[in-house]
C-alpha cells in the first residue's frame, strides 16, 4: 500500500520535476521563459499523437523533446534576437502552445492512447517493499533522477556550467570575457524546450495515456513556480516537485474517500500550495536576492 | 546570414503606428498558409473569416458583444503592464466580478427593484478588484512574485464557479443542470439598440473605460506616475513615488474592470452563471492589450480585432468547416507578431552577412 502510493507521487512528481529542470537551466542563462506550459502541452499532443500512429511510445517520446526544443526556438528567436519582452514572448508562446495543440489534437480526443511500460527486472522487481519503489517504475522515471543529477554536476562542477552561470549572473561581463552570451542562452533555452517537450510527453504517455485539451492544467505553471521555490538550486526541485505530487495524490485519495469536502476545493489544493509555498519562499528576501540569477529577464544587446 | 539591431537614437514614431498593422499583415499571411495546410481554401477561408461577419448588422451587434469584456479587461491590464505589474490572472477577476455580481439575482431572487442592476455592477467591479487584490497584497508585503499567484488564482476561479454553479446556487428547478436561476428582468442589462441586435451596454462601458483610462494614463499625474514606475522605478523612487501604493492601484483598476467585464457579460450576454463561460476573455485580453500597444484607444480597435477572430471562427466553421480550435492558435500567432514587429520601434534591424560585416570592419580603420 505503501509503496503503490510512493509511485503515484512520483508518477505525479516526474513531470512537474523534469520541466523545473529544463526551466532551472533557461534561468540560470539568465532567460525568463514563461513558455513551459505552452511548450508542455505541445510535447503531450506530439508525443500522443506520434505513439499512437507509429504504435511505439519511445518515439512518441523524441519526436515531443523535438517538438519541444523546436517550438522554444519561436521564443529565443524573439527575445534573444529580436530582444522582445521576455514575459510577454513567454506568455505568447504558452498562449500559442495552447491554441495549437488544441487544433492539432481535435482527431485524438477519446482515442485510447500508448501506455508506456514499466521496467522489470527478475528478482529486483520483485523485491519487497521496494522493488517497484527502485527497479519497477516507468524509464522515464529513472530519467528524470539522472537529469537532476546531470544538470546539478553540470551547473557546479563543470566549466562549460560555470560559464552558463556567469552568463545569467552579469551578461556584460561574460560578454566582455568573449563568452558568446547569446548563443549560450539559444541553447539554454533549447534545452529547457526540450525538457518541457518530455515532461509533455510524460503527461500523454504514463500519467494519463490519453489526450484531453489543455491537458497539462496548469503544470506547467507549477514547474515554474518550483524554480522560485527551489531558489534555482537542482536538488531542492527534486524535492518541490515530489512535495508537490504528494499534494496532488493526496487530494486525489480524499476524494477518492468521499470525505464531505467540495471536491473542486480539493483539486484546488495544489493551486493554493503553489501560492503558499511561494509566500514562505519569498517573504525571506535575502533568500532570494542571492540565488536569483541576476541578470534573470533582461533584455541584451551586444554592443559591437 | 546574421540579424544585428541597432538602437534608434528615438522611437520609431513610424514604426510606432505601423507595428500593430504589420503584425495584423502577417497574421493574416500566416492564417491563409495554416487554412492551406489544412486543406482549405485560403481565399475563401479568409473571407469567412474576417469579412462576412462584417457584413451583417446582427453580426456586427455579436461583435461588439465579444469586444466587450475584451476591450473592458485589457484597458485594465494596460495600466498593469504599464506600471510593470504582470497581472496575467484577469480571467479569474473576470469570473470573481460575475460571481460576486450575481449573488443578487441568483440568492435573492424576490428582490426586484430598479436598484438590482446598479447593486450587480458595483459588486461585480468590487469582487475583481478584491480578488486582483490578493496577488497585489502577495507582491507588495511578502515580495511573491505576481505572475505566478495571479495565475494560480485563475484556476482557484474556476474550481469555485464550478462548485458554486454544481452546489449551493444550483438552479432548484433546473433538471440537475450545472447552472444557476435564470436571471429576472431587473438584473438584465438592457441591448443598446433592441431593435437591430443583441449588443448590451457593456460595449458602451468598454468604451468609456477606455476613454477614462485613456485620459487618466494621458493626462494625469497618476498617469505619469504609473509610466514613471513602469519604465524606472529607481526614477519614480527619487520623484517620491510609491511602487507598494503603484502596485495596489494597478492591480485594484485592472481587477474591477476585468469584474465588470464578467457581470456585464452574464447579465448582459447569458442571463445565468454556467460553470465555463468564458471563452478565455482574461487571457485573449493580454493579446488585446500588446495589440493595442498599451493604449486605451489603440485597445478599442485591437479589442474589435480580436472579437472578430472568436466570430470568424464561428462563421467559417460554419461555412467552409474549419475546426472552432484554429481559433486559439490564430490568437496566439498575433500576439508572437504584434512583440516582434514592437522590436522595430526601437531597434533598426539589419541584416548582416558575415563576409560583409568583417569588410565593413576593415574599412573603419
Amino acid at each position: 500500500m505503501f509503496e503503490a502510493i510512493v509511485i503515484t507521487i512520483a508518477t505525479a512528481a516526474t513531470p512537474l520535476l523534469i520541466a523545473a529542470m529544463g526551466e532551472l537551466v533557461v534561468e540560470r542563462s539568465g532567460v525568463l521563459n514563461l513558455g513551459v506550459e505552452g511548450m508542455m502541452i505541445m510535447g503531450a499532443v506530439t508525443g500522443f499523437g506520434v505513439a499512437l500512429t507509429t504504435g511505439s511510445p519511445w518515439l512518441g517520446v523524441f519526436a515531443a523533446i523535438l517538438v519541444g526544443a523546436l517550438f522554444s526556438l519561436l521564443f529565443a528567436f524573439l527575445t534573444l534576437t529580436l530582444v522582445t519582452n521576455q514575459v510577454a514572448t513567454g506568455l505568447a508562446l504558452t498562449l500559442l502552445g495552447l491554441g495549437l495543440s488544441g487544433m492539432i489534437g481535435e482527431g485524438f480526443v477519446g482515442l485510447p492512447g500508448v501506455k508506456m511500460g514499466t521496467l522489470y527486472i527478475p528478482f529486483l522487481t520483485d523485491l519487497p517493499y521496494v522493488g517497484r519503489l527502485v527497479f519497477g517504475q516507468d524509464p522515464i522515471f529513472y530519467i528524470s533522477i539522472m537529469l537532476t543529477a546531470g544538470v546539478a554536476y553540470f551547473l557546479f562542477y563543470t566549466k562549460a556550467g560555470l560559464t552558463l552561470r556567469s552568463v545569467g549572473d552579469n551578461h556584460g561581463s561574460a560578454h566582455a570575457l568573449g563568452i558568446r552570451v547569446i548563443a549560450i542562452r539559444y541553447l539554454a533555452v533549447m534545452f529547457g524546450g526540450a525538457c518541457a517537450g518530455l515532461a509533455g510527453a510524460y503527461l500523454a504517455l504514463v500519467y494519463v495515456p490519453q489526450w484531453v485539451e489543455g491537458m497539462s492544467a496548469g503544470r506547467g505553471w507549477i514547474a515554474l513556480a518550483l524554480v522560485v521555490f527551489a531558489s534555482w538550486r537542482p536538488w531542492r526541485v527534486l524535492a518541490g516537485a515530489y512535495l508537490f505530487g504528494a499534494v496532488t495524490i493526496g487530494q486525489l485519495h480524499a476524494q477518492a474517500l468521499g470525505w464531505p469536502i467540495p471536491s473542486q476545493l480539493l483539486s484546488a489544493l495544489p493551486y493554493l500550495a503553489t501560492i503558499v509555498v511561494l509566500v514562505l519562499i519569498s517573504r525571506n528576501r535575502r533568500l532570494t536576492m542571492v540565488n536569483t540569477p541576476a541578470s534573470l529577464g533582461r533584455p541584451f544587446v551586444p554592443d559591437r | 546570414m546574421r540579424i544585428e539591431l541597432v538602437k534608434r537614437p528615438q522611437h520609431s514614431k513610424l514604426f510606432s503606428a505601423l507595428s500593430p498593422f504589420l503584425a495584423f499583415g502577417l497574421t493574416i499571411v500566416a492564417g491563409a498558409v495554416l487554412f492551406a495546410l489544412l486543406g482549405k481554401n485560403p481565399a475563401t477561408t479568409l473571407y469567412y473569416y474576417f469579412i462576412d461577419p462584417l457584413t451583417e448588422v446582427w453580426s456586427l451587434h455579436e461583435l461588439a458583444i465579444k469586444a466587450a469584456p475584451l476591450i473592458l479587461i485589457a484597458v485594465g491590464l494596460s495600466v498593469c503592464f504599464l506600471s510593470n505589474n504582470w497581472n496575467i490572472g484577469a480571467e479569474g477577476q473576470f469570473l470573481m466580478g460575475a460571481v460576486a455580481g450575481s449573488m443578487l439575482p441568483v440568492l435573492f431572487p424576490e428582490f426586484q427593484f430598479w436598484i438590482v442592476l446598479p447593486l450587480m455592477l458595483l459588486m461585480g467591479m468590487a469582487g475583481g478588484a478584491a480578488y486582483a487584490a490578493i496577488p497585489a497584497f502577495l507582491k507588495v508585503r511578502f515580495n511573491t512574485n505576481e505572475i505566478l499567484t495571479s495565475l494560480m488564482l485563475v484556476y482557484v476561479a474556476q474550481l469555485f464557479l464550478d462548485w458554486l454553479v454544481r452546489g449551493p446556487w444550483r438552479n432548484p428547478a433546473g433538471f440537475n443542470f450545472p447552472e444557476t436561476r435564470n436571471f429576472h428582468s431587473y438584473a438584465i442589462l438592457p441591448e443598446i439598440l433592441p431593435d437591430s441586435g443583441r449588443a448590451h451596454w457593456g460595449f458602451v462601458f468598454a468604451l468609456v473605460a477606455a476613454l477614462l483610462v485613456w485620459f487618466l494614463l494621458s493626462k494625469t499625474l497618476k498617469g505619469f506616475e504609473v509610466k514613471v514606475l513602469g519604465q524606472s522605478p529607481r526614477a519614480g523612487r527619487f520623484a517620491g513615488f510609491s511602487a507598494g501604493r503603484m502596485v495596489i492601484f494597478a492591480f485594484l483598476v485592472s481587477g474591477a474592470l476585468a469584474g465588470l467585464a464578467g457581470i456585464s457579460e452574464v447579465s448582459g450576454a447569458i442571463g445565468q452563471l454556467r460553470p465555463s463561460f468564458s471563452p478565455g476573455y482574461g487571457f485573449t485580453a493580454i493579446i488585446v492589450a500588446f495589440l493595442g500597444r498599451l493604449n486605451p484607444l489603440g485597445i478599442v480597435a485591437a479589442g474589435l480585432v480580436l472579437a472578430l477572430t472568436y466570430l470568424g471562427g464561428e462563421a467559417a466553421q460554419i461555412s467552409v468547416g474549419l475546426s472552432d480550435k484554429v481559433v486559439r492558435a490564430f490568437q496566439g500567432m498575433i500576439l508572437f507578431f504584434v512583440l516582434a514587429c514592437d522590436t522595430m520601434i526601437h531597434y533598426q534591424i539589419r541584416f548582416v552577412r558575415p563576409q560583409a560585416a568583417g569588410a565593413g570592419e576593415t574599412s573603419h580603420v
